[in-house]
């Protein structure tokens, strides 16, 4: 298979089913989609649809039971390198016996020399607002602030491809709002290519190059939008835009149908 | 005795200032009167009963003063029956234990996050376990020569178990995102081992070691009850054996100290470890 010039991430016709036999359920039905290098593009679909199953299978975490990934030009078998994932259930995905800054710093740990991983770390705490906060527990945070830890901790990795479920979910609307903008620069700095899982409209459309409607389940594609609003996006004067109302009225016409 | 049950003691919540300190003294003082009127109890009981089996504690105290203690400032002030005797028996105890829980811990890890391996060595596990130690002395008699390679063997077979299968419990625990987390940030094996498994496995090992301490301590006396040339369960063997009952209790009084300290050392090495744990800070006091 031959691909555009560009292509980072190509999903054809992937299929996952969990467990085997007839009632096994299939989480992903039939879903192919491409992503672009230095895109971002966003996955919105109605609850437990199989958006989650489809990030772990892109990651390489999970081997999709039809259908293929590719990435980089290559057949996914297992996680490929240059590659974070910001999970869902992140107050999980950090681990309680290390520190804030320790849990950032973890995945830097046998690649960066020390004064390196250091900077990368307090950098990308202040980054998300938590800088100061490097020597607590994780568990001593809210569970925004642990959210934010687990963005910190995909962004110091500086990875090729971000993969993000539903990484806001748990923060209130100004945190959120900063958070957005800040995604949107580090992707125009490190020409990072992010994948992300949202449940909010708004914020598929105000993020995106691109959203991806998934169907309830099992998923497949029900419909790919270019957004085609200005580069420079602005949290008042985008989402006041009439390009933008008319997008997040298309998609929100779409989950709902 | 179920080497998974073992659970943490738990502190229960105290107010700071004066009032919190006046509590703690009179619940200290609430701790050692019990024992306290426990001994005078015994005393006055054992003074009326006059049974040469049951020696009132006082006689106990001369006993144990004339048996362990009373040595020059240079042996700690212990006799020369108790250096010959109890750091050989230590030795071999926290020796025996040291290697149980080196091999169960790194066994019972490997075990822990292989489930082809443990589906394989579970009921072998099972069956393991469920020996009696004490029931291998007669079988280690005959397998290892007489004195210390017996005991050790006897004491490493009887104390490994609740280590082993409590790391693999623990090992096992590691939660399903965690390890997807160390995958995705393709984490080298052995960060993966000494940054994950082992401090995720780490609570249920200190529950695993802390039982097999006390077993220790019991497999120690037992394997000296047989063949041993030295020891506090020979000393305990001889004294019965010569009717000399207040130096037979003065073992036994010996023997519960000694478990007692361990027993609190280890609770301390683990506060600390564990200090990571929600809800298992340290608050200060106490
Ligand atoms: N490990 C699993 N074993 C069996 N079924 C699973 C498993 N994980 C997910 N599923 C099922 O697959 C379907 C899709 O789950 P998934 O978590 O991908 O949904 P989602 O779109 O991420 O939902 P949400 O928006 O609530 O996060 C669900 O019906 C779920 O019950
Ligand atoms: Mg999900």
């Amino acid at each position: 298979m031959t691909e555009p010039a560009g292509t980072m991430l190509a999903v054809s016709r992937l299929q996952h089913r969990f467990g085997s036999g007839p009632d096994a359920p299939t989480a992903i039905g039939d879903v192919s989609f491409e992503v672009r290098a230095g895109e971002l593009v966003c996955i919105v679909g109605p609850s437990g649809c199989g958006k989650s199953t489809l990030l772990r299978t892109v990651a390489g975490l999970l081997s999709p039971t039809g259908g293929e990934v590719v990435l980089h030009g290559e057949r996914v078998t297992g996680v490929s390198e240059d590659l974070a994932v910001v999970f869902q259930d992140y107050s999980r995905s950090l681990y309680p016996w290390l520190s804030v800054a320790g849990n950032v710093e973890f995945p830097l740990r046998t690649r960066l020399g020390k004064a390196e991983r250091r900077a990368r770390v307090a950098e990308a705490l202040g980054m998300v607002g938590l800088g100061g906060q490097g020597g607590k527990r994780p568990w001593q945070l809210s569970g925004g602030m642990q959210q934010r830890v687990s963005i910190a901790r995909a962004l110091a990795y500086r990875p090729a491809l971000m993969l993000m479920d539903e990484p806001f979910a748990s923060l209130d609307a100004q945190t959120r709002a900063d958070l957005e903008d800040l995604l949107l620069r580090v992707r125009a700095e490190h020409r990072t290519t992010i994948l992300l899982v949202t449940h909010d409209i708004d914020e598929s459309v105000y993020l995106s190059d691109r959203v991806l409607v998934l169907s309830k389940s099992p998923a497949t594609v029900l419909k790919t939008l270019d957004v085609d609003l200005p580069v420079e996006r602005d949290q008042v004067v985008t989402r006041g835009s009439a390009e933008f109302v008319r997008l997040r009225t298309e998609v929100a016409k779409l989950v709902h149908s | 005795m179920s080497a998974t049950t073992a659970v943490r003691p738990v502190r229960g919540p105290h107010r700071a200032g004066g009032a919190g300190a006046r509590r703690r003294a009179t619940s200290t003082l609430q701790r050692v009167a019990v024992p306290i009127v426990a001994v005078i109890a015994w005393e006055i009981a054992a003074r009326a009963g006059d049974s040469p089996f049951f020696p009132p504690p006082t006689d106990i105290a001369v006993a144990f003063w004339e048996t362990w203690l009373g040595g020059p400032a240079s042996q700690l002030f212990l006799s020369d029956v108790a250096v010959q005797n109890i750091l050989p028996s230590l030795a071999r105890m926290l020796g025996g234990w040291a290697v149980a829980v080196v091999v169960g811990v790194s066994l019972g890890c490997a075990l822990g996050r292989s489930a082809t391996a443990m589906d394989y060595a579970g009921p072998l596990l099972a069956f393991a376990r469920a020996i009696p130690p004490p029931a291998l002395v007669p079988v280690f008699l005959v397998l290892f020569e007489l004195g210390t390679p017996m005991q050790l063997a006897t004491i490493i077979f009887g104390v490994v178990w609740p280590v082993l299968l409590n790391s693999a419990d623990g090992a096992r625990s590691v939660h399903p995102v965690q390890v997807q987390t160390a995958q995705v940030f393709r984490i080298p094996r052995r960060q993966w081992v000494f940054g994950v498994v082992l401090p995720a496995a780490l609570p249920k090992i200190f529950a695993g070691m802390r039982v097999s301490l006390s077993l220790a301590l019991i497999l120690m006396v037992i394997s000296e009850l047989v063949g041993a040339t030295n020891g506090i369960g020979l000393q305990l063997a001889l004294a019965q054996r010569r009717f000399d009952f207040d130096t037979m209790w003065a073992a036994v009084v010996l023997l519960g100290a000694l478990g007692h300290l361990f027993n609190s050392v280890l609770l301390a090495v683990e506060r600390r470890v564990l200090a990571w744990q929600p809800g298992g800070t340290r608050k200060g006091g106490s």
